[in-house]
C-alpha cells in the first residue's frame, strides 16, 4: 500500500473530508464561511468541548462512559466563581488550581464507585450527573457568579494573547490535546488504556491493574472537567448552576464518537477526536449563519452525529468488501 | 529432597509437580498428580475430554492456585500465583485462542506486561518494532508487527504467543491443544518450530487429542484419566492401542438401559447436511422410541449439527426431514413447530434464563398454553410448571425461585420439562449429564429411555462413552466436522468409538 493510499484509508481521513466538503457546501452558499473570521469564530466555539472530548476519549477507550462531565464543569465553576466573590483580592489563577482540584475529586468519586462497587460506568456517572448538578445548586443557593466577580485578567483569557491575537483558550485546548497525544501514544499507562478497553478480561493477565487505571481515567476526566468549567467562567464571565455545562456531556460524547472512537472501548485517537470537535464547531459556527434558528440546533446536531456514523460504517464496510475481493483473487 | 534411593538421573527435571490436586466446588478434578518435565523434550498430555490434563497445564501456568500439591522449578521450591508470575518464571501457557488484545498492534501484544518501568515510562516504539520483528525472523513467520492483532489467524496469532514465550526467554512453554483451530500447512509450521526449541533446550508441553500428532511430536506422553495421571512413558514404548486403553480404561458403570421400546417411523431424516467451515455431508436418520447418539471429541462439529437442525445456525447445503415431510428449518421458532426440542450443551449460557423464576423458565417454550388469549394466565401457568416439578421430581424451595439457585442437575430437569412441554417429536440432548451429580446421572438415564419408549426420537451427544453404549441403540461418530462411523449396538464400544473419534487425515495431510 502506497504511503498516500495509507493515509487515505485511515479514519480521520474521513472526517477530515467530511469538514472540507461540509465548509465548501456552506461557502457555497454563504462566501463569508469561508474567511479568517469566520475560522476564529469556529475556533472559539470548540475550546471547551476539545478539552473535555480530551477527558471522554481517555474514559471511552478503557470500555465506560462519562455522562457526569458538565455538572462536574459546572461544580468545579461555580467552587472558583464562590472563592473569586467571596475573595476578590485573591490571586487569580487559584481558580484554575481549585477547578481542576474539584473536578478530579468527583471524577475520582465516579472511578471509585465504578471500581469498587463495580457498577456500570453509565449508571454510576448518569447518577452523578444529577447529583453533581444538584450539589451546584445547594452550593450557590441557586444563584448565578455574576460578570462583575470574575476576575478580567480570566476574562482576558478568552479574548485576545500576544500571538496573533488568537485567545489564549484555544492555546490551552490544543495544548491539552497535544499532552493527551502524547500520554495516550507514548506512556505505559496511556498503552494499558488501550489494552483493558480493548480486551478487559485479558488485561489482568497481562498485569495491568485494572482499577488503578480506572480510577485514573475517571479521575483525569473529572480533572479535565474542572479545567473546561474554570474555562467556562473566562469565555462567559459568568457561572450559572443551571446554564453552565448544561449539556456538555452530550456533544463531548458526540464529537469522540464522530471522530472514531469506538464506543466499546480500545479504538481512537487524538487527531481523530480533534476532528470530531472541529467537525461539531463548524457545524456550530455554520447555523446563525445560514439563518437557522436556535431550536433547531439540538435537532441539527443530532443528525450531524448519524450522518458522521452512517458514512463512516458506509465507508468501513465498502472497505471490508473490497478487502474480501482482494482476499478471493 | 529425601532421596532415599539414589536415582540414575541424566539430566535434572525442569519442573517438578508433586502430589497436585485441585478442587472445583468440593469436586475434586485432578487427584495427586506427580510429573517431571525434563529440558529438551515434548512431552504430551493425553486425555479423554475432562480427564485433567488441561487443569494441570493451568496450575502450572499459574491460572489456578493448586488445592493440594507442590510444584518446584530447576528443583527450587515455586509458587506460581499467577500467569504474569508463571511468565517471570519462565512459564508460558499458549491458550488454544490465544489471549489478544485485538486493537494493539502485534509488537505490542507480543511485549506487553512484559517490561519494567513505571506508568509514564517512555513506550519504545522503535526497539519494541525491532525485537518483535527479530523475534518474528527467528521463528520463521512472516507478520507484520505494526499491524493490529485483529484480523490476524488463529495460527499468528499461536504463533504471536510463541514470540511471546522467547520475549521472556521461557524455558518451559504449554501449548493446550495448539492445533485443533489449525490448517495441515499450519500444523507443520508449529510443529517444525516446536523441535526447534526443544532442539534449543526448552521443554515443550503439548495438549492434543490427535494420536497421530502425538506420535508424530512428542518424546514422552504422560495419560490422564478422570482426574490422575495413569502412566508417563516414552512416546515409543506404546502403541496406539495402549493410548487409547489407558484413555478411556475405566470400568464401565452399569448404566439403567431402556427395556423393550418398539422402534417406530423414521421421525428426522438428514441427507447431506453441511455448514462451511464447521460440517459437511452429514446423513443419517432416526426413528421413533429410537436413540441414537452422537460420539465424537469437543470440536468435533456434533454441536453444530444440532444447532443446524435446530435453526439456530442453519445448514448451507443438505435436506432435513421431519415426519417424512421435507423441511426448512430457519430459526429455532420455527424447530419448535415442526416439533423439535433442543437441550444445548451450554446450560448457563444458553440452556437457562439465569434470573427468572423455575416456573416461567419451564413455561418459556410454550407461550401459546399459558396465555391462550395472549394475556398470561397465573394460574395455568403455576399449574403447568408443578405437574412437570411432579413428574420428574424437580427439588427446589418454590416455583418462584431463580432457577440460577438451584443445583445443575435440578436446572436440568427443568430444561427438559420446558421442552416436554412443547411434545416434541425430536428431541435432540446435548452433553445432557455434563457436570450433574451421579445419582441424578442414572434419574436422567430412566427419564431419556421413558421418553424413548413414549414413542420420541431422541438425539444424544454426549462425550461420555459409558452413556452412549448403555443408552443408544446406535452410535454415529463424527471426527473434524464429518461422520465417520455408524456403529449399532454390540458393535459400539469404546475402542470402535475412539478409533473413529480420533482424527486420522491429518498425519497425511501434512505429509502431501
Amino acid at each position: 500500500m502506497t504511503a498516500l493510499g495509507h493515509i487515505l484509508r485511515r479514519r480521520e481521513a474521513g472526517i477530515a473530508l467530511m469538514i472540507v466538503i461540509f465548509c465548501l457546501a456552506v461557502g457555497a452558499y454563504k462566501p463569508q464561511f469561508l474567511t479568517l473570521d469566520s475560522a476564529r469564530i469556529i475556533l472559539l466555539l470548540t475550546p471547551l468541548i476539545m478539552i473535555g472530548a480530551m477527558g471522554q476519549m481517555l474514559v471511552i477507550l478503557a470500555r465506560h462512559v462519562d455522562l457526569s462531565m458538565g455538572s462536574m464543569m459546572a461544580l468545579a465553576a461555580m467552587a472558583s466563581g464562590m472563592m473569586f466573590r467571596y475573595a476578590p483580592d485573591i490571586w487569580w489563577p487559584l481558580g484554575f488550581v481549585l477547578s481542576i482540584g474539584v473536578g478530579m475529586a468527583l471524577g475520582l468519586v465516579n472511578g471509585l464507585l465504578v471500581t469498587v462497587f463495580r457498577l456500570p460506568a453509565i449508571i454510576v456517572t448518569l447518577g452523578t450527573l444529577n447529583l453533581y448538578r444538584g450539589l451546584t445548586f445547594i452550593m450557590s443557593d441557586a444563584k448565578q457568579i455574576d460578570r462583575q466577580y470574575v476576575p478580567s485578567a480570566l476574562k482576558a483569557m478568552s479574548q485576545t494573547s500576544p500571538i496573533l491575537g488568537i485567545p489564549w483558550i484555544i492555546f490551552m485546548s490544543f495544548g491539552v490535546a497535544l499532552l493527551t497525544w502524547w500520554f495516550v501514544m507514548h506512556t505505559r499507562l496511556g498503552r494499558q488504556i488501550y489494552a483493558l478497553g480493548s480486551n478487559p478480561v485479558a488485561a489482568p493477565l497481562r498485569g495491568i491493574d485494572v482499577t488503578r487505571v480506572t480510577l485514573i481515567v475517571f479521575a483525569i476526566s473529572g480533572a479535565l472537567s474542572g479545567l473546561a468549567g474554570i474555562m467556562y467562567a473566562s469565555r462567559w464571565g459568568f457561572v450559572n448552576p443551571s446554564n453552565t455545562g448544561s449539556g456538555f456531556e452530550f456533544q463531548v460524547i458526540a464529537a469522540v464518537v464522530i471522530g472514531g472512537v469506538s464506543i466499546n472501548g480500545g479504538v481512537g485517537t487524538v487527531l481523530g477526536t480533534v476532528l470530531g470537535v472541529l467537525l461539531l464547531g463548524c457545524v456550530a459556527a455554520a447555523l446563525p449563519l445560514l439563518g437557522i434558528p436556535g431550536t433547531t440546533q439540538n435537532a441539527i446536531y443530532g443528525s450531524v452525529i448519524l450522518a458522521a456514523l452512517l458514512i463512516d460504517r458506509l465507508v468501513r464496510l465498502q472497505g471490508q468488501r473490497s478487502m474480501l475481493k482482494g482476499a478471493r483473487i | 529432597m529425601s532421596a532415599t534411593v539414589p536415582t540414575p538421573i541424566l539430566a535434572a527435571p525442569i519442573l517438578s509437580a508433586r502430589g497436585i490436586s485441585k478442587q472445583f466446588a468440593g469436586i475434586e478434578v485432578l487427584g495427586d498428580v506427580d510429573l517431571d518435565l525434563m529440558p529438551g523434550e515434548i512431552h504430551a498430555l493425553l486425555g479423554e475430554n475432562g480427564a485433567g490434563k488441561s487443569t494441570f497445564a493451568k496450575i502450572v501456568a499459574g491460572v489456578h492456585r493448586p488445592t493440594r500439591g507442590t510444584l518446584a522449578l530447576n528443583g527450587q521450591s515455586v509458587e506460581v500465583t499467577s500467569p504474569i508470575v508463571a511468565q517471570r518464571l519462565g512459564i508460558t501457557l499458549i491458550h488454544q485462542e490465544p489471549i489478544s488484545f485485538p486493537d494493539l498492534s502485534v509488537a505490542e501484544n507480543l511485549v506487553l506486561g512484559l517490561q519494567d518501568g513505571g506508568s509514564l515510562s517512555r513506550v519504545p516504539w522503535g526497539k519494541m518494532e525491532r525485537d518483535a520483528r527479530r523475534l518474528m525472523d527467528l521463528l520463521g513467520v512472516d507478520i507484520d508487527v505494526t499491524r493490529t492483532m485483529r484480523g490476524l489467524s488463529i495460527a499468528d496469532q499461536q504463533m504471536v504467543e510463541i514470540a511471546r514465550a522467547l520475549a521472556s526467554d521461557s524455558r518451559l512453554i504449554i501449548m493446550d491443544e495448539p492445533t485443533a483451530p489449525l490448517t495441515p500447512r499450519e500444523v507443520a509450521t508449529l510443529f517444525a518450530i516446536a523441535r526447534r526449541l526443544r532442539d534449543e533446550g526448552r521443554t515443550i508441553v503439548f495438549i492434543s487429542h490427535r494420536l497421530e500428532e502425538v506420535r508424530d511430536l512428542c518424546d514422552r506422553v504422560t495419560i490422564f484419566r478422570d482426574g490422575a495421571k495413569v502412566a508417563t512413558d516414552s512416546i515409543a514404548n506404546l502403541t496406539d492401542a495402549d493410548i487409547i486403553r489407558l484413555m478411556i480404561g475405566r470400568p464401565l458403570k452399569e448404566y439403567m438401559h431402556k427395556v423393550g421400546t418398539t422402534i417406530g417411523e423414521v421421525a428426522l431424516q438428514v441427507t447431506g447436511l453441511g455448514r462451511a467451515g464447521l460440517f459437511r455431508d452429514i446423513s443419517f436418520s432416526v426413528r421413533g422410541g429410537e436413540i441414537v447418539g452422537l460420539g465424537g471429541l469437543v470440536g468435533a462439529g456434533r454441536t453444530d449439527v444440532a444447532r443446524a437442525l435446530f435453526g439456530v445456525a442453519p445448514a448451507d447445503t443438505g435436506r432435513i426431514k421431519v415426519n417424512g415431510r421435507e423441511v426448512r428449518v430457519t430459526g429455532p421458532a420455527q424447530a419448535i413447530r415442526l416439533g423439535l426440542a433442543f437441550v444445548p450443551e451450554d446450560r448457563a449460557q444458553a440452556g437457562i434464563f439465569r434470573s427468572l423464576s423455575v416456573e416461567h423458565n419451564i413455561s418459556a417454550a410454550v407461550p401459546g398454553r399459558i396465555a391462550p388469549q395472549g394475556i398470561i394466565r397465573r394460574s395455568l401457568e403455576k399449574a403447568l410448571a408443578q405437574q412437570s416439578v411432579a413428574k420428574l421430581s424437580i427439588r427446589l424451595a418454590t416455583l418462584r425461585q431463580p432457577i440460577g439457585e438451584l443445583s445443575g442437575g435440578n436446572q436440568q430437569k427443568a430444561i427438559l420439562a420446558r421442552w416436554l412441554l412443547t411434545d416434541p417429536q425430536v428431541l435432540i440432548l446435548d452433553e445432557p449429564t455434563r457436570g450433574i451429580d451421579i445419582g441424578v446421572k442414572a434419574e436422567f438415564y430412566d427419564m431419556i429411555g421413558q421418553l424413548a419408549a413414549d414413542g420420541r426420537a431422541i438425539l444424544l451427544i454426549s462425550s461420555e462413552l459409558p452413556e452412549l453404549l448403555a443408552l443408544c441403540d446406535r452410535v454415529l461418530v463424527m471426527a473434524e466436522g464429518q461422520l465417520t462411523a455408524e456403529l449399532p449396538r454390540g458393535v459400539a464400544t469404546q475402542e470402535t468409538i475412539m478409533q473413529a473419534a480420533v482424527p486420522r487425515n491429518t498425519a497425511r495431510e501434512v505429509a502431501a
